[in-house]
């Protein structure tokens, strides 16, 4: 697929030949994802001088992080990108954080739970929750890290709609919620192995077994 | 009937994981029946799609639903990853494939949020018509359907012969029809072609006397009271908790609409109310559904007539790289709150794209808004929540 891909592309267009190199990046990047990013940062010429200088990320200020600040120390730190406001929060503090902005912070709807996968931080597991409050209109983000195999507090009983969210992040990156209702697999079957939005799970990759057995065909794809 | 659905719909009672159903003292009824658990689906047509739910049922009543997902999931998050940015975005529109237009609008805003650019007003205008125009044609698919599952079988045809007006702009603009892949990261790909602004025109004529007609056949139709009033009923505050967005929450009284609490695109420009019910009820979220096709109506009439001139494309690069960042952006689509969650690396592709589908979450009510019920309720109930499996299971 990704030969076929390349070689018509190049020429019928002969001019931006330069800039396709860049999206070229994706194809090639279906067979290893991971060792593909170095070298989809190679051809990297039309789009440097476009933005060298993007927002960083500024520390957060409010009565808010002051008070958490105080009481909590550098267990919580909170920062502002792009006029969004985070704060990334210990893991051993998630529960307490949580439970203070739902009750005294009126962050009364839980809009996403949410992981992302670092395979090569030692703590690969970045779960974020995107948080809504209703009376003042605003959002945050609370992010945590954590490794893997650890588990982290559910928050289905503080927004029960974390049910399901929480459901999925574990079906998709095998994360454990402790004290969850009922976590198990939500959009995969029950019997599948392997959490495929891990980075280390190809996009081509599948439980082989599970369809042999279940569909009766001798692979999904 | 010897495929394997039908083989777990008719296995033994005993062969179903009763591990986590909840198994206290039977409420007690003069029927004085046992238990009985049946499957719903994934291939029964009013669950619109291939939603498995597993009923628990005492008698006709239901005592609990059980909901069976992800036989349409087709791993978009993990696509994300793989495809560039620009690549991904057709993939969108087959999500909500009723309202591929909405999908685009956000991922497209959260993309250039996160590259911090922004779109010119020529195309946020576009965007705003099309959008618009594309919740009419997803409000219009829900009503025909919902009206067909609870047994009003003309306003399908309704519904659907005014839904082609749209589909027949959308075609004139696009090229496509459903998954339309109308905008493009930092505005639009295509000019609107000569005469959008009169076809955008003639359909507001065309439909204004439509929605009346729609209402005249079930506003006060009295089969359609009885099967909708006090049917599924929720609360704001169960609304809240749930995190169910959209009518469904405006129905049930909170007055919220991202378009309003939080503007995107042009909508701070327009004058529109917000509709809202007071019931939460199955009744209310169909008024509340015909009333923001009408403001939808006011929306596209105060767009089409004001749309300034100038480009259709911000200043984006060839190479669509954010930086190193993340961002989430979401907006009021059809069916509630839709969400993007982009974290970049600073490559082409995206690092992670986490999606907040409004019908996954919204779906997650069903088992409230049911219990108590009768078994046909729940398909009354299904229609109300409006989902689309290809989104619920992404």
């Amino acid at each position: 697929m990704a030969e076929e891909v390349k070689t018509p592309a190049p020429p019928p267009p002969p001019q931006p030949q330069p800039a396709k190199t860049g999206p070229s990046g994706g194809p090639e990047g279906e067979k290893k994802p991971t060792a593909e990013k170095p070298a989809a940062a190679a051809p990297a010429k039309p789009a440097a001088p476009a933005k060298p200088a993007g927002p960083v990320p500024v520390p957060w200020t409010s009565p808010l992080v002051e008070k958490y600040r105080s009481q909590y120390g550098s267990g919580v730190d909170a920062q502002t990108y792009l006029g969004q406001n985070y704060l990334t929060v210990d893991r051993s503090l998630i529960s307490d954080i949580l439970r203070l902005l739902r009750g005294e912070e009126q962050f009364d709807y839980c809009v996403d739970i949410t992981a992302v996968h670092y395979p090569k931080r030692e703590k690969q597991f970045d779960v974020v929750w995107i948080l809504y409050s209703f009376p003042r209109n605003e959002r945050v983000r609370v992010k945590t890290q954590i490794a893997d195999g650890a588990s982290i507090p559910s928050s289905v009983s503080i927004w029960p709609t974390a049910n399901w969210l929480e459901r999925e992040v574990y079906d998709m990156f095998g994360i454990q919620f402790d004290g969850h209702p009922d976590l198990k697999r939500i959009l995969l079957p029950d019997g599948w192995k392997g959490f495929p939005l891990r980075k280390d799970y190809g996009i081509l990759q599948q439980d082989k077994e599970w369809v042999q057995i279940n569909l009766g065909i001798e692979s999904g794809q | 009937m010897s495929d394997r659905t039908s083989d777990a719909s008719n296995r033994a009672p005993s062969d179903v994981d009763r591990s986590n159903l909840d198994y206290g003292t039977p409420d007690k009824t003069y029927l004085d029946s046992n238990e009985l658990i049946i499957n719903m689906g994934p291939q029964h047509p009013a669950t619109h799609g291939v939603l498995r739910v597993i009923l628990k049922l005492d008698g006709e009543k239901v005592l609990g639903t059980e909901c069976v997902i992800g036989y349409l999931h087709r791993g978009v998050e993990k696509i994300a990853e793989n495809r560039t940015y620009t690549m991904f975005n057709p993939y969108v529109d087959r999500m909500d494939y009723c309202a591929a237009v909405s999908n685009g609008l956000g991922y497209c805003e959260a993309v250039e949020k996160l590259m911090n650019v922004e779109a010119p007003a020529r195309a946020k205008y576009i965007r705003v018509i099309l959008t618009e125009l594309q919740r009419i044609a997803s409000h219009q698919l829900w009503l025909g359907t919902h009206a067909l599952d609870i047994g009003a079988m003309t306003p399908l045809f309704y519904t659907f012969r005014d839904r082609e007006e749209i589909l027949k702009i959308f075609e004139r603009y696009c090229g496509a029809r459903l998954t339309t892949h109308a905008f493009r990261i930092g505005g639009c790909q295509y000019e609107t072609y000569a005469g959008f602004e009169k076809d955008v025109k003639n359909f507001l004529a065309f439909f204004a006397p439509k929605i009346d007609e729609y209402e005249a056949l079930l506003t006060t139709n009295r089969i359609w009271l009885e099967r909708t009033k006090n049917v599924g009923v929720i609360s704001g505050a169960d609304c809240i908790a749930l995190g169910v967005t959209g009518p469904l929450l405006r129905a049930s009284g909170v007055k919220w609409d991202l378009r309003k609490a939080q503007p995107y695109a042009a909508y701070s420009e327009f004058d529109f109310e917000i509709p809202t019910g007071v019931n939460g009820d199955t009744y209310d979220r169909y008024m509340v559904r015909m009333k923001e096709m009408r403001q939808s109506m006011r929306i596209i009439e105060q767009a089409v007539s004001g749309i300034p001139e100038g480009p259709i494309m911000g200043k984006v690069p060839k190479v669509i790289k954010p930086p190193v960042g993340e961002i989430y952006h979401s907006i009021e689509a059809p069916k509630g709150e839709l969400g993007y969650f982009i974290v970049s690396d600073g490559s082409t592709q995206p690092y992670r794209l986490r999606v907040r589908p409004p019908s996954f979450v919204n779906l997650q009510a069903l088992d409230l808004m049911v219990r108590g019920l009768l078994v046909a309720d729940v398909i009354a109930v299904i229609g109300t929540i409006d989902i689309v499996l290809g989104e619920v299971d992404r």
